[in-house]
């Protein structure tokens, strides 16, 4: 068996949302549960969906593999399988397997009297992606607008996509997201940096208490949020940029259309009639 | 169902504000006194200074304040000093780096040598509080692992605004200081070398940002989810294991098969964190200098596809 040394006291049963007692059980370190079979279930369908989809087109060369979405002449209707609708398949296989890693680590919070705060997480990354494969393509009226399964191939949709808008880092809430993923890593680093630092003093030196912590942030900076805030700080900032990142690509094509580019969204700002006021522009 | 999910501090204990630990002798010390602010203390420590300035973190402030200054006045001249239209156009205002036929040389004030000037400044300045993150540590005898996660970040400014340029012989190459300039250079270098997106170390970066994201969420998430067993302690959970500790690593192993632990989370942190701009500035760096388009290279390599999408 491979458990951990204090693992078996935490082995129990119980805390399933589905299922009863039915699924509750481990397969070497990993739980199983309801939603364990359906994340395997969606997980290797898709899997074999895309391996088929790879094996009928152009190449095995794995940078270059691509799942594409229908054309847009398909609108919202299921696509023939050669023509996207494996990619809507995959999309399926995709959010169920997503959905149900979710909800089996809701079952494992419960299992172990934890709180919801990673699976709460992560709901914000499903967001994301299904904002992108679903949400935007049915208010833009096509699958075809969402993105293409393949390493190059979501890079280059990425790109196209963006310059669709003219320069896309002129989208307000873009530069929202990108500010709290920059900000994220800043406050990861100084986060492990600081416990590293306690844990790894100078040579000879006994490891150091949080009072340590506060004093080399006090003296730093002038201010120490504390063990319990920078987690509070590291999940608040994680979650926001995610956030942000699906707002900001769901307002590009239903609010602002295809082709404008997002630089001339600031005119508003500049042409206010307050500007007036102050003599000639 | 009425889970503690601690989301904000709802008890704040209100004790004589702590000082910090005594500093070794030949420090200066400490400036001003503690204050708390109720709102702070909801979401974090309600306790507000004192600071460590000393000779190097004044330096380091005041000439970060001249390069602000600098830039600042720099854009009010160019809105003739009216402080209306400065509001009105802070945004697109810039101060650039000089032309190309500068090269290296010291242009005039108003043709780049401003530029140059805020740089110079703001790299003091940032090497300055390098230098003081690293004492600071010190001085309390703890490791200095803020200290070289701030050098990699210090290492992207510098190959963006140093090291490339002089690399290629002229400043012009540089970023400019403003808020839609910088974005239009970072737009205009991508479509100049054949699209970013090619670079396979602009690729390693993007994937240590939102790795880091990641990381964080999923560490973040799970201290507050074991915070009612006293998770948020990590120090004393690394040296003396808790059940907080032993429940955040079965949470991850029981999910995905694998699990850190309360200190090596921190090491995946620390890399994932530092990571991202120092790939990003090897990117930066080959681009202009060792590869022209990465659009070019990717198709040498197998990696775009041939008609340019």
């Amino acid at each position: 068996m491979s458990m951990l040394s204090f693992e078996r006291k935490y082995r129990v049963s119980g805390g399933t949302l589905i299922g009863g007692s039915l699924f509750d059980f481990w397969i070497g370190p990993f739980y199983v549960g309801f939603f364990g079979l359906t994340a395997v279930f969606f997980a290797v369908l898709g899997t074999i969906m895309i391996i088929y989809g790879a094996s009928i087109g152009p190449t095995w060369n794995p940078w270059k593999i691509s799942i594409n979405p229908p054309d847009i002449k398909y609108g919202l209707q299921l696509a023939p399988l050669r023509e996207g609708g494996l990619w809507q398949i995959v999309t399926v296989c995709a959010i169920g397997a997503f959905v149900s890693w979710a909800l089996r680590q809701v079952e494992i919070c419960r299992k172990l009297g934890m709180g919801y705060h990673v699976p709460f997480a992560f709901s914000f990354a499903i967001l994301a992606y299904v904002t992108l494969v679903v949400f935007r393509p049915l208010a833009m009226g096509a699958w075809g607008y969402g993105f293409p399964y393949g390493i190059i191939s979501h890079l280059d949709w990425m790109s196209n996509t963006g310059y669709s808008f003219g320069n896309f880092m002129y989208n307000p809430v873009h530069m929202i997201a990108v500010t709290f993923f920059f900000t994220t890593v800043l406050a990861l680093a100084l986060h492990g940096s600081l416990i590293l630092s306690a844990v790894n003093p100078r040579p000879g030196e006994v490891v150091k208490t949080p009072e340590y912590e506060n004093t080399f942030f006090r003296d730093f900076i002038g201010y120490s949020i504390g063990t319990l805030g920078i987690h509070r700080l590291g999940l608040f900032l994680a979650v926001t940029a995610v956030f942000f990142a699906a707002i900001c690509i769901f307002i590009s094509g239903p609010f602002w259309a295809v082709g404008n580019p997002w630089s001339d969204w600031w005119n508003w700002y500049t042409q206010l009639p307050f500007w007036r006021t102050g003599g000639p522009v | 169902m009425s889970n503690y999910q601690n989301i904000f501090t709802q008890i704040q204990v209100r004790g004589p504000a702590e000082m910090g630990v005594e500093l070794p002798r030949g420090d200066f010390g400490r400036t001003g006194t503690a204050r708390f602010i109720h709102w702070l203390g909801r979401f974090g420590d309600a306790q507000v200074g004192p600071i460590y300035l000393g000779i190097l973190g004044t330096l380091s402030l005041v000439c970060g304040f001249i390069a602000f200054e600098i830039i600042g006045l720099h854009m009010l001249q160019q809105v003739h000093w009216n402080p209306q239209q400065f509001i009105r156009k802070l945004f697109y205002l810039s101060l650039d780096p000089p032309a190309e036929s500068y090269g290296l040389r010291i242009p005039p004030f108003n043709e780049g040598g401003a530029w140059l000037m805020a740089g110079f400044f703001l790299t003091l300045s940032v090497l300055l509080w390098w230098v003081r993150t690293y004492r600071r540590a010190r001085a309390l005898n703890m490791g200095t692992h803020v200290a070289w996660a701030f050098a990699a970040a210090i290492w992207l400014f510098l190959v963006l605004g140093f090291i490339r340029p002089v690399l290629l012989g002229h400043f012009s190459e540089a970023v400019p200081f403003g808020i839609f300039a910088h974005l239009d250079w970072t737009n205009n270098f991508s479509l100049n070398h054949g699209n970013l997106f090619y670079n396979p170390f602009h690729m390693l970066s993007i994937v240590f940002l939102y790795g880091s994201v990641l990381l964080f969420a999923m560490h973040a998430g799970t201290i507050m989810a074991v915070s009612r067993y006293g998770g948020e302690r990590e120090l004393e959970q690394v040296t003396d294991r808790g059940t907080a500790s032993e429940r955040a690593a079965l949470f991850w192993r029981w999910t995905m098969g694998f699990n850190a632990t309360m200190e090596s989370v921190h090491r995946w942190a620390w890399w994932f964190a530092v990571l991202c701009p120092l790939c990003g500035g090897i990117g930066i760096l080959l681009t202009g200098t060792a590869v022209d388009s990465w659009y070019d290279w990717g198709l040498k390599h197998g990696l775009a596809p041939a008609a340019y999408p």
